[in-house]
């Protein structure tokens, strides 16, 4: 099972922050501190994988923007790798070349993305097309 | 700002977080923020009522506020108002926050609930996808009890739109995660499974989660769906690289699914009909073939997403461990991935070989790629890499190569990093032990690991080569040999000395034939130690010096003169002065012949599971350390024994601590055996003396707090302006150990300070004297407790002193209770019931109907029956909201089997049945307390 989902930027703003378990207000800000520390004390020839605490970390940088995916050991690594890339690729889609502004500014979209795409910490849609098909409901909705 | 702002930007939102983005310093952001909450509370509260998108702007707000790290406590109302609009955006808002920010128990839900019932009717898609999203998110009791009916009846309708069944499927897990109980199996268990026959396969994504929990609790329900998954599976391993269009992922098909439906796999064994089986195998197989194939992409994207299969497959085909052919071309290829150039795969790869060296299949293929294994333990940059690594070799040792491991894992030690020394120490001990074919490698290897890491070797393994050595006599005089070695270097570590010190105590006598070491040259090259070691070593070296007495009566002199020197003599800490007193004396007034008695060699120790291994387990949890022999203790219990009288005999000895003689109070602590001041006798208490003859009635509050220790061992006890009671407690069968710690609060000293334990008539108690406690100080009493026979009553504390002149006289109830002499027992729910049934006769029996407290957690509630001391029996009991619990009490006389039930019904009652008297009486007034 996926227990959160962090987007955090080299000084350690949290850009979006997802649990699915739930956590108290503090925890999360130290739970977030820690774990952008770990990943910047790392060099690129390690892997993507920590363990910490009782789960594991999987995250990928993109710029200056750490995605960390907290995972159980019943989640497969490899897959939660690659899960964080089509994120990526969704939010590359819509946005048309996503930066961490777009992320900040439209964080309703972003989280109506990832609760496509996992939801009460389980993957549930990979496709997408699908994934984006209630937002462009929402923008013709708008737009009219 | 619009140009980043998509869609309807609400333009006060995009102000605000640009405010926050130019803030330069941390102050000036909290500062803003500040401002910014004060606003939206106040437009909140203002009499104009707020339009939607106000509202919406302002919940935008405060969610980004909090993703910022503040706390949000108003603007609930204001999210729940917009579940209600009609406006898509509004509503979705109105959900997000209230999946981000409501927790399970808060008051709103009732409100939440109306609004998602209203969306769940709307028959709108997009409404009904918002409404099950919340549901999954939030996933609350009362949720459960809303709509769990309703739920199933969506997931499988015919007329559900896809992505509402994709909701409705992970929206049911969540409610059978928090309250399986209200989500009874049925009609829909079986359409369910046949979701993974879906033309859609999001559908069949979102369903594969469902079903592999539900499958993971019952296996039978759900076993038709290893068939489905099985040839799902193949259609999409079969695919062309095109077939499934969006679900395929740079030219992998649908390949998180496929991990999916391999994990759901990984719950059942390897299918019986030779049909599915064979399918299976030729799913494996093309996996498996395919990470041979030339890729069809260069993108790493494309080998990532094969090898996620590819993993998943393995871990089948090593769960299933029953197809050597698959398991060594499994073997073979994480041997391949040990050497690529990808650190996440040689991570991934060692991980997951570490499980495959213990399937008997495999083990001699996971040995030969021991020299990859160990060039990753040189050369490695990572860490968690070099882990893994020494985990493997761990696991892949046997006979045949242990010397090899053993030598690398030392070599590596010199240089490892200190977050993983402590392991790879037990890791070595552990290995040299079990795989010693010549004890004298085994001494080698851990007089090797002292020296290159004698920080990180914990008493346990110094202990056990102690154990060994006096345990096998062909090895003494190899090992008094080269401790005497190894003591000449001009550092060495302490654990070394200790080591040496002991050994040469005992066996110093066969090489003091060698002139080189000579009694006199042994004893020298120990006591120019003795200064820089700490005082329990030279304590050790004091012991080890009255054995060489013993040995070597040519020394004895020498000997002597050191303990009578002033700095043994006049030691500052009573242990070493008191053992200087006492070796001196006995050597000069004993002959030869009670020497010779006294000072004998240590018998041999009796054999044991390893307390090393106890140590490795527990530091890397249970069930990690499968390969070593599991030594299962059958605890034999008598359940049918006769009913014992209700006598209450708990015996308590109090042992003066080290950290009580620190204060240096007077004498060494005597233990006191008079009986403990008892009040029973003496019904006329003067109420103007304060005598400490008196005990203080309970201290207000303190039966709370007892209360909370049914289900724990550590905690505070008692706590006032003054004095703070902290315990920490261990139990064993029908032994137990306290460690009672008081704190002075104040700055001022407490004057004879006399804590005492009272039991009732039949208990023995002996008290700590302790007659001053300085302000700020804390003080340890340690109570040893036998558990005789059962028993009712909790011994008293109290405790009596002066403080600035006045009496203080308080007494606390000790947290004792007959279910901390509990010992968990697993049982079948055949054997359960049998067992159940024949308590029939009433005295053996007690229920107990009472109102919970709070609303019941399931997980609460396990967490807190195993707290209580009994095993927790899953899936036992038919009815799958009951708990069921089974354990056997230890007394010194007689071991009493205890099965317990608790029966929560829908208003939230419970009902605690027990079984087996006298002591489930008392059972069932705890585990009340347990239960709310």
């Amino acid at each position: 099972m996926i227990k959160f989902f962090l987007m955090v930027n080299k000084q350690g703003q949290t850009r979006l922050s997802r649990y699915y378990e739930h956590v108290e207000i503090n925890k999360r800000t130290m739970l977030e501190a820690e774990v952008i520390k770990n990943c910047l004390s790392r060099s690129k020839d390690e892997c993507s994988f920590i363990e910490y605490k009782d789960f594991k970390l999987v995250y990928r940088q993109y710029a200056a923007l750490f995605i960390v995916v907290g995972i159980d050991q019943t989640e497969n690594e490899m897959a939660v790798y690659e899960l964080i890339h089509n994120f990526v690729e969704v939010l590359d889609k819509y946005f048309s070349r996503v930066s961490e502004l777009d992320i900040m500014f439209n964080l309703d979209r972003v989280h109506i993305i990832l609760d496509e795409m996992v939801l009460n910490g389980c993957i549930v849609e990979t496709n997408r097309n699908r994934i984006l098909a209630p937002l462009f409901v929402l923008d013709k909705v708008a737009e009219g | 700002m619009p140009a980043v702002s998509k869609g309807d930007g609400m333009r006060g939102l995009a102000v605000f977080i640009s405010d926050i983005r130019n803030c330069k310093s941390k102050e000036a952001e909290i500062k803003r923020i500040n401002k910014e909450l004060a606003n939206i509370r106040s437009k909140f509260k203002g009499d104009k009522a707020l339009d939607g998108y106000s509202k919406k702007k302002y919940v935008c707000k405060l969610l980004f506020i909090f993703l910022l790290g503040h706390d949000i406590d108003f603007g609930h109302m204001e999210a729940v108002n917009l579940l209600s609009s009609n406006r898509y955006t509004e509503k979705q808002i109105g959900y997000l926050f209230i999946s981000v920010l409501v927790n399970s128990n808060s008051e709103l839900i009732r409100l939440i609930n109306n609004a998602i019932k209203n969306d769940l009717a709307s028959r709108n898609p997009t409404f009904m996808g918002l409404a099950l999203h919340c549901i999954a998110n939030v996933g609350s009791r009362e949720m459960a009890e809303a709509f769990a009916g309703e739920i199933p009846k969506i997931l499988v309708a015919g007329d559900t739109m896809d992505s509402v069944k994709q909701s409705a499927a992970l929206c049911l897990l969540r409610l059978y995660r928090t309250s399986p109980d209200l989500v009874p199996m049925g009609d829909w268990t079986s359409r369910v499974v046949h979701l993974l026959n879906d033309q859609h396969l999001g559908v069949v994504t979102a369903a594969t989660s469902l079903i592999t929990t539900l499958a993971q609790k019952n296996p039978e329900e759900f076993k038709t769906s290893v068939s489905l998954a099985v040839s799902r599976l193949s259609r999409i391993v079969t695919s062309a690289s095109t077939d499934l269009q969006d679900y395929t992922y740079y030219f992998v098909p649908a390949p998180w699914l496929s991990v999916k439906l391999l994990r759901l796999l990984q719950c059942y064994p390897p299918p019986e009909d030779p049909a599915v089986r064979g399918r299976l195998t030729e799913c494996l197989e093309t996996i498996l073939n395919k990470a041979q194939e030339p890729p069809k992409s260069k993108k790493v994207q494309h080998s990532n997403a094969k090898n996620a299969v590819l993993f998943e497959a393995i871990s089948l085909i090593i769960h299933h461990d029953s197809e050597p052919n698959l398991l060594v071309r499994a073997c073979n290829q994480l041997g391949q991935f040990l050497q690529h150039r990808e650190t996440n795969l040689r991570y991934l790869a060692l991980e997951s070989m570490c499980t495959l060296a213990s399937s008997e299949f495999s083990h001699e293929a996971v040995k030969t790629h021991i020299e990859t294994v160990i060039n990753a333990l040189k050369t490695e940059r990572d860490v968690s890499v070099r882990q893994r690594a020494v985990d493997l070799l761990y696991a892949m040792c046997d006979r045949s190569n242990a010397q090899q491991i053993v030598a690398e894992m030392l070599n590596y030690l010199e240089t490892a990093d200190y977050s993983i020394r402590e392991e790879i120490v037990l890791k070595v001990a552990i290995l040299a032990e079990k795989y010693a074919v010549d004890y004298t490698w085994y001494v080698d290897t851990i007089l090797n690991l002292i020296r290159i890491a004698g920080d990180y070797v914990s008493e346990e393994v110094w202990y056990r080569v102690i154990q060994i050595v006096i345990n096998r006599d062909d090895v003494q005089g190899y090992a008094a040999k080269t401790v005497f070695e190894a003591l000449q270097a001009p550092a060495c570590h302490e654990n070394l000395v200790k080591v040496g010190g002991y050994i040469l105590g005992e066996f110093g006598n066969l090489i003091a034939g060698d002139p080189r070491s000579s009694p006199l040259i042994q004893f020298n090259l120990l006591h120019s130690k003795f200064h820089l070691c700490s005082v329990p070593t030279r304590a050790l070296l004091l012991s080890t010096y009255i054995k060489f007495v013993n040995l070597f009566p040519e020394i004895k002199t020498t000997i002597q003169d050191v303990l009578r020197s002033d700095s043994q003599l006049k030691n500052a800490d009573v242990e070493l002065q008191q053992r200087a007193v006492e070796y001196l004396r006995l050597s000069t007034i004993a002959s030869t012949d009670i020497l010779a008695t006294v000072l004998e060699e240590m018998p041999p120790f009796p054999e044991r599971e390893s307390s090393i291994l106890a140590k490795l387990k527990k530091k890397k949890g249970p069930g990690t350390v499968t390969d070593l022999e599991e030594i299962k203790k059958e605890r034999s219990s008598d359940m049918n024994g006769s009913a014992e009288p209700a006598t209450v005999v708990v015996s308590l000895k109090s042992t003066p601590s080290p950290s009580a003689d620190l204060l240096g109070l007077g004498a060494a602590p005597a233990t006191n055996s008079a009986p403990p001041p008892s009040s029973s006798g003496n019904l006329l208490v003067d109420v103007f003396s304060d005598s400490p003859s008196a005990v203080a009635p309970l201290a207000p509050g303190s039966d709370d707090n007892f209360a909370r220790f049914v289900c724990k061992n550590n905690g505070v006890l008692f706590e006032n302006q003054l004095l703070q009671i902290g315990l920490k407690s261990e139990f064993r069968q029908n032994l137990g150990r306290m460690f009672i710690f008081y704190g002075n609060k104040t700055s001022t000293q407490f004057l004879n300070f006399t804590p005492t334990v009272i039991c009732s008539d039949d208990l023995q108690s002996n008290i700590l004297k302790c007659t001053m406690l300085d302000g700020g100080a804390q003080v340890q009493q340690v109570v040893n407790i036998e558990c005789v026979s059962d028993f009712m009553e909790a011994p008293i504390l109290n405790i009596q002193f002066r403080y600035g002149g006045t009496f203080q006289n308080l007494s606390v109830k000790l947290p004792i209770t007959l279910n901390k002499f509990f010992q968990p027992t697993e049982m079948s729910s055949q054997d359960f019931f049998q067992r159940w049934k024949q308590l029939s006769n009433p005295k053996q029996e007690v229920q107990n109907i009472f109102k919970a407290k709070h609303p019941m957690d399931a997980e609460i509630t396990k967490a807190k029956i195993i707290g209580f001391g009994s095993a927790l029996l899953e899936e036992v009991d038919p009815n799958p909201a009951n708990f069921v619990g089974a354990g056997i009490i230890h007394t010194k006389t007689t071991q009493i089997g205890c099965l317990l039930r608790l029966e929560p019904n829908l208003q939230a009652q419970s009902t605690e049945e027990g079984k087996r008297l006298s002591p489930s009486e008392q059972l069932v007034l705890e585990s009340q307390v347990v239960a709310v």
